[in-house]
């Protein structure tokens, strides 16, 4: 007789496990040229990557949700070293990291204004992020010279060009495979987008650590809580783990009056 | 009561039923000793009812329902308030958990013929509870004021627009403005916070104290009020309490332990419970390339696509939710488990419960010409279900079951013909195969085997 | 159900122990509640400690700052009014400012401040509220001879000194509140922080 109930369940779990496979789906999905792996838990990283936002993005984008004091507490910068290296625009520690280009100029100049950055790694995900400041190249169609495969047509100048260099997009007769390199690591394509016409300061590697620096500090400041939440997650499952067994034992000890 | 209690008990007693309450309602409220998993859900349900109002008095705290201000205050919640991500990632995780607890639920009554004589009031007022959980879902996800919260929005007020004659007035009135706006976001919090949660917490109150006048239904579909001892309980009984609050103890740790694996590990579920899109501000200058409601909707969402004309289309999503108000006066049979219906009834069942969630999952991608003729075929399946569902009502001869299956078949490849063009034709023709199949065998294996028999009920709960 | 023994211990102890380990569960569950209440990031960094440079401030004369979202007053005293707090001594209710709350232990001197000539002050009237208005004037019309400056509060009429100590028998009975401050440097106060060396 119950066959039937456990038949229902089976029906049940195949509904969540399909919704489980299209999350999946939609989570690696999305065309990227390139993926990265994200760690919000390298601090360097996340310092390297604060300095250099600092340093090339803040000049023009806010991220007026993010305060300096809570990039400095999390990421283990001291309030002095922040005020001295990372706080420019002589702002506040307390103060949300904005900038004085307002919209109306960032349109004018820009031709739209530069987006808050704040919460970008949650709208676009790490991976859009990442293969957009990798794939600046020399395009003289462009109005600034330089295009973006990631994001053709944007309006925002390729601003890390003195540590990239300026590369040029490799011609292939078959563009359709272009897609398809999306699949592999960072790095592990197979065929090279591009090629280096002008050397930077950096390596490709190091460019390469560069902007993997800049978006884990981008993912971290999409939400902060990140850093802990887990942890605190751990502690609460623990709990309810322990408050479930001895739940459990009090129910099967009451039940067996039932009969 | 003969015997009067003293101390502070006594003393509130004597000017308010407390005990009386207490008795009626946990301690000498006999429910039959033979729940299983299934009857969890409701509980649950009343504790994430819990949940979402206590965080959400706690976000209205910091929340801003003003265009300019509003998603920089969710942001600002997130960052800013202590532990106010918390009360957020609970909120938005609790809108979802309570959608598959009440799903989960439904389909409970849906086995178990919960919504049969003498329940139907329970189920009506369970429905209207789920009609209002919905405005409140919609409504609260206008609130952080992203991009899918504002074009989902717009996409379901225009909907309001294809009602003809009244329909553009109704939509600008539903607004107060000719697109989604401040005016939008700042009634939609207003109902959000006050008014849909007041008649939420009204029904919720009704849907209980009619199913402690009748008595809870069980997995045996067997009324348990049949068979008094010589006390007057139901031999089959047991108090709720202390058993059933022992035991929904255990299932609401079980419970709790999955919400807090979403709230602290995963609390955007892969863009499922908190949308991509929606941390990006609100601009109606703007359309996101993939518009697609928050999961609980999408299966009437579909319904809603799978008829190209608009207003038809409205029609047959309200119809899907309107038709399960009539289950109980379509389902008639008197066999309520689904332990004793016949093998027919269950496939029946299955095939709705298979068709449901595929709708659902079409509901989230984007329309390919495949996915709207499934999407019709889905929908078909998903009316099917609930005429078939009367058919079986009672045992039939077979002429009455044949005579079903042509009008039925004739309806929909009717609508096939009168609908088709020369660019859907080869996948109209393949689907049609889909409700064709499925009516064979439900009714036409009716006619002419005997699977549409059901099964004695026995006279007391089993286990 | 007679026909078994229900060990009553048993189930005691574990009835007990999961309503004990629930019961703490729900109060640490409360906590984050609670907390969401407390100030946040943003009315934190609004109340951070405030710097003020006060090397243009010539004597005599009085800036405001906002330091948590209340007006707080410097004062550069010149010598003549320092002079004058000694005069004024016996007409205050508190002149060695017993009341321990109203200023930092630094400040509990007759000039009530770090060093005698700057004055910091929390410009909220301390009867109800009101900001007094800085009144540095000897001897003006409306508040007569006696007068050898200091604070008014034109709300109820109360009246402080040159260290915004209250004077007897006004509605007002506490001193001006000095906020903790320190020096930076020689001429850059930080308002909002005690030294922690020096205290």
């Amino acid at each position: 007789m119950k066959n039937m109930d456990k038949l229902i369940c089976v029906v049940a779990l195949f509904a969540s496990l399909l919704l489980t496979a299209s999350v999946s789906f939609a989570a690696g999905g999305g065309g990227t040229i390139y993926k990265m792996h994200v760690d919000v838990h390298q601090q360097k990283s996340l310092q390297r990557g604060a300095k250099y936002f600092m340093n090339y993005c803040l000049s023009c984008h806010a991220a007026s949700y993010s305060r300096y004091n809570r990039v400095a507490a999390d990421l283990g910068i001291s309030e002095q070293n922040m005020r001295e290296h990372l706080i420019f625009t002589g702002r506040k520690f307390g103060d949300t990291m904005t900038v004085a280009l307002t919209p109306e100029q960032g349109k004018e100049w820009f031709g739209a204004p530069p987006p808050d950055l704040s919460v970008r790694a949650r709208s676009r995900g790490a991976d859009w992020i990442y293969s957009f400041l990798k794939t600046f190249y020399v395009d003289e169609s462009a109005t600034r010279g330089v295009n973006n495969l990631q994001f053709p047509g944007t309006s925002m100048p390729h601003v890390l060009w003195e540590l990239q260099g300026l590369q040029t997009l490799v011609e292939d007769d078959d563009h359709a495979e272009e897609d398809s390199h999306a699949k592999d690591g960072h790095g592990a394509h197979k065929k090279e987008l591009f090629e280096i016409a002008v050397p930077g300061t950096m390596t490709p590697e190091e460019y390469d650590q560069a902007i993997v620096d800049i978006v884990n500090f981008m993912v971290y400041m999409s939400e902060p809580i990140k850093l802990k939440r887990q942890a605190i997650g751990v502690g609460v499952l623990f709990f309810l783990f322990a408050l479930g067994v001895l739940a459990y034992f009090m129910k099967r000890d009451y039940w067996k009056d039932v009969h | 009561m003969t015997n009067k209690v003293g101390g502070i008990i006594g003393w509130v007693d004597s000017r308010l039923p407390v005990i009386e309450f207490w008795e009626a309602h946990l301690s000498k409220y006999y429910a039959p000793k033979n729940f299983n998993f299934w009857y969890f859900f409701g509980s649950l349900a009343l504790l994430i009812l819990v949940i979402q109002i206590v965080t959400g008095i706690f976000l209205t705290m910091h929340y801003k329902p003003d265009a300019e201000l509003a998603f920089a205050s969710v942001e600002y919640i997130m960052r800013d308030v202590n532990w106010g991500w918390l009360m957020r990632y609970m909120h938005s995780t609790g809108a979802s958990a309570f959608f598959v607890v009440v799903y989960l639920h439904m389909l409970r009554g849906l086995m178990y013929g919960s919504f049969k004589e003498p329940r139907e009031l329970i189920w009506i007022f369970g429905m209207l509870i789920y009609l209002c959980l919905m405005a409140e879902a919609f409504m609260g996800y206008l609130l952080p004021w992203g991009q899918m919260s504002y074009w989902g929005a717009q996409v379901i007020v225009n909907l309001f627009g294809t009602i003809p004659v009244i329909g553009d007035d109704l939509a600008l009135w539903i607004r107060g403005d000719y697109v989604v706006s401040d005016a939008t976001l700042n009634r939609f919090f207003a109902l959000h916070v006050i008014a849909v949660p007041i008649v939420l917490l009204g029904l919720v109150v009704a849907h209980i104290a009619a199913l402690h006048t009748v008595g809870s239904n069980n997995p045996d579909g067997v009324e348990i009020k049949k068979n008094k001892g010589a006390d007057g309980i139901p031999l089959d009984g047991i108090p709720f309490h202390p058993y059933y609050t022992v035991k929904d103890i255990v299932g609401v740790i079980v419970f709790l332990f999955i919400f807090a694996l979403v709230v602290f590990f995963a609390p955007e579920m892969g863009g499922y419970f908190l949308e991509h899109a929606n941390f990006e501000p609100a601009n109606p200058l703007a359309t996101p390339e993939h518009i697609a409601p928050v999961w609980y909707f999408t299966p009437f969402y579909t319904v809603l696509r799978a008829i190209p004309n608009p207003f038809w289309g409205v029609v047959a999503m309200g119809a899907a939710v309107f038709v399960l108000f009539l289950l109980p006066w379509i389902d008639k049979n008197k066999v309520k488990s689904i332990r004793y219906r016949s093998a027919l009834y269950k496939v029946n069942l299955f095939v709705f419960l298979i068709a449901f969630v595929w709708l659902g999952y079409l509901g989230m991608q984007a329309v390919t010409p495949m996915a709207s003729q499934m999407a019709l075929r889905l929908s078909e399946l998903y009316f099917l279900f609930f005429v078939v569902l009367g058919i079986y009502s009672t045992q039939r001869s077979a002429g009455y079951y044949i005579m079903w299956f042509v009008v039925l078949v004739g309806l929909i490849t009717v609508y096939d013909v009168f609908r088709n063009n020369p660019d859907i034709a080869e996948l109209t023709w393949k689907t049609w195969i889909i409700p064709v199949a499925y009516l064979f065998v439900t009714l036409l294996g009716a006619a002419f085997t005997n699977l549409d028999q059901d099964k004695q009920v026995p006279e007391r709960v089993t286990s | 159900m007679s026909e078994h023994v229900i060990d009553t211990g048993r189930r005691k102890m574990l009835t007990v122990s999961a309503s004990v380990v629930g019961a703490v569960g729900a109060a640490v569950a409360v906590v984050p509640f609670i907390s969401t209440m407390n100030p946040s990031a943003r009315a934190l960094a609004s109340g951070a400690p405030v710097e003020v440079d006060v090397s243009k401030l010539e004597p005599g004369q009085k800036i405001q700052v906002e330091w948590r979202r209340k007006p707080v007053w410097i004062v550069r005293r010149s010598e003549e009014m320092v002079s004058l707090l000694s005069k004024t001594e016996e007409k205050v209710r508190d002149p060695n400012s017993e009341v321990l709350e109203q200023q930092p232990e630094f400040a509990r001197n007759q000039t009530r401040s770090l060093t005698p000539d700057v004055l910091v002050l929390v410009g909220i009237c301390t009867h109800l509220g009101c900001s007094p208005t800085f009144r540095p004037e000897l001897a003006p019309e409306d508040l007569g001879p006696d007068w050898v400056g200091g604070f008014y509060c034109p709300c109820h009429g109360s009246f402080f000194d040159m260290a915004g100590r209250v004077y007897k028998n006004v509605p007002a009975n506490k001193n001006l509140e000095v906020p903790p401050y320190k020096f930076i440097s020689e001429n850059l106060l930080l308002v909002g922080e005690l030294d922690e060396g020096a205290a």
